[in-house]
């Protein structure tokens, strides 16, 4: 396991610092003061060293780590998508419990493996509890508005990202003692994929994929984003349960769910009137505008290797 | 006060301002926007609108730790004057300034506590709403202990500073914070014009600071 981690971490090194290299070059040709978008690309290319960074550290500790990362990623999010809801006083207890009960128990359960709980907790028990406090509370302006951005927010931030962590507890055949690799492998293709995407929409982009969601997004940057993320996962197939073309695939359909969450949440931003969900990173706006692909990815991936790579 | 006391509350505030700080980062992820004013050495009065509690921790948050030593936020003195712990934790912990707002004797006249305060060097921070606000409405009229501090000590900046959303934070009545995050405005400085009045100059002073919420429309 560790062999098959270093080399991950040796690649994405690689990969980051040709990254540096080549920023620093541009921005040495180039005609000073720098154009906003050679400083943010130095930000982005700063911001991906400090999360590969924290990323490692938490492959390091292992179970411990990964739960407690993705917790806070959680905490995060799910603080970024209420500050941009409407709320009233009367939620305060709502809120609450949003961080105080739910992300701790949700994390619990991940911890303990416990399936039967972790996959209804919240759609079910928390989705029908949450307007029920609510309601006793009395307070009936935009309710419905009010329950379901709540709701929403902890389907996304909590559950959603929750599912990330659970990889680590299913029982793949041949593959035991490895499943942080499930998770490496997520990451780099669904990450990557929207980089690639990215690159692939500035070089080649013509038409607009959604000129009302998302002015970026284009056809040619999604289709070329795509294939490259999928030949991608096929060439890291070596570190997963996968043969080469199921790593392909699985990598296809993970970044084409990928693609779907960003939709979604760039929707979401314009609903509110906002370019970016937050502040914390440096150049990429807040955590969600990091994890949104993250985030529809990891439940289709995580019940995908469960349905066929488990007994 | 002997030399070791002395030593033991500086340490004491020192460590309550960097923990409160760091508390307020980590609930809000507070981040200063300067827009219209930059981080100074300068003396100043930071004037902000008041909802809560945790307004001035939130605002000493995003000055620099040296700039933090030397501010003190103005506080109610009839009520964290009421007890000794209230006292301590107000004047000894946060080192705040304690004004009573239903002042009799001379000796407590708030503008001269806070004109005694700044002549020290040191910079205030002045919620001229005069209580916190619990209405509907976003920013309460002025008080006009703004103009007469301006009147008596006009070389001291005034810096509008508009506290986003710790009305949702911590909403009356409540004691837990809910996370959400917050922004602190920085404006440009405000300043009495020649020959201008009390009252025109609270209300300009109070449109600039209300002009600087970003998100005027999503305040409830």
């Amino acid at each position: 396991m560790r062999h098959d981690i270093s080399i991950l971490i040796i690649g994405l090194l690689v990969v980051l610092t040709t990254a540096s290299i080549v920023a620093a070059i541009l921005s040495a040709r180039a005609p000073k003061p720098l154009s906003s978008t050679l400083i943010n690309l130095t930000q982005r290319i700063n911001a991906w060293w400090v999360m590969v960074a924290l990323m490692t550290v938490a492959f390091f500790f292992g179970r411990y780590g990964l739960t407690i990362l993705f917790a806070l990623i959680s905490f995060a999010s799910l603080r970024e998508f209420v500050t941009l809801t409407h709320t009233r006083r009367s939620d305060h207890w709502v809120l609450l419990g949003m961080f105080g009960i739910i992300i701790p128990f949700q994390y619990w359960l991940v911890w303990t493996a416990w399936y039967g709980l972790f996959v209804i907790f919240i759609p079910v028990y928390c989705f029908l509890l949450m307007p029920a406090i609510t309601a006793l509370h009395g307070d009936t302006e935009r309710f419905l508005e009010r329950i379901a951005a709540q709701q929403w927010a902890v389907m996304i931030s909590v559950y959603c990202v929750s599912h990330v962590p659970a990889l680590l507890t299913l029982d793949v055949p041949g593959f035991e003692g490895r499943n942080l690799l499930l998770i490496a492998f997520l990451i780099i293709v669904v990450q990557g994929s929207d980089v690639l995407q990215y690159i692939f929409g500035k070089l080649f982009g013509k038409h607009r994929f959604s000129p009302t969601v998302s002015p970026s997004k284009t056809w040619e940057g999604l289709i070329g984003g795509l294939v490259s993320a999928s030949l991608l996962g096929a060439l890291l197939s070596f570190v997963t349960p996968f043969s080469p073309l199921q790593a392909a695939c699985v990598a296809f359909v993970a970044c084409s769910m990928g693609f779907l969450g960003g939709l979604v949440a760039s929707a979401i931003k314009r609903d509110q009137g906002v370019k970016d969900w937050g502040h914390l990173i440096e150049g990429h706006g807040g955590m969600m505008d990091r994890t949104d692909s993250l985030v529809f990815a990891a439940p289709i991936f995580f019940h995908i290797v469960r349905y066929f790579w488990t007994v | 006060m002997s030399k070791l006391a002395l030593k033991t509350f500086t340490l004491l505030q020192t460590v309550t301002s960097v923990g409160l700080s760091a508390l307020a980062w980590v609930v809000t992820g507070v981040r200063p926007i300067w827009n219209g004013s930059m981080p100074s050495d300068r003396q100043r009065i930071y004037f902000a609108n008041h909802t809560s509690h945790g307004d001035f921790i939130l605002l000493s948050a995003c000055l620099s730790e040296k700039e933090r030593a030397i501010t003190h936020a103005v506080a109610a003195g009839e009520y964290w004057g009421k007890s000794r712990l209230r006292r301590f934790i107000a004047e000894d912990m946060l080192s705040s300034v304690l004004i009573n707002r239903q002042w009799t004797k001379p000796e407590e006249n708030p503008i001269e506590i806070m004109l005694s305060v700044l002549d020290q060097g040191h910079s205030l921070i002045l919620f001229p709403e005069g209580t916190r606000n619990m209405t509907e409405e976003p920013l309460l009229p002025f008080r006009s202990g703004l103009y007469n501090l301006s009147m008596a000590r006009p070389e001291v900046e005034l810096i509008p500073c508009w506290i986003e959303n710790m009305s949702r934070v911590l909403p009356k009545g409540q004691f837990l914070p809910v996370p959400l995050l917050c922004r602190v405005v920085f404006g440009a400085p405000v300043t009495v014009a020649p020959g201008e009045e009390r009252r025109a100059f609270l209300d300009r002073a109070h449109a600039t600071l209300l002009a600087l919420n970003p998100r005027p429309e999503r305040d409830d």
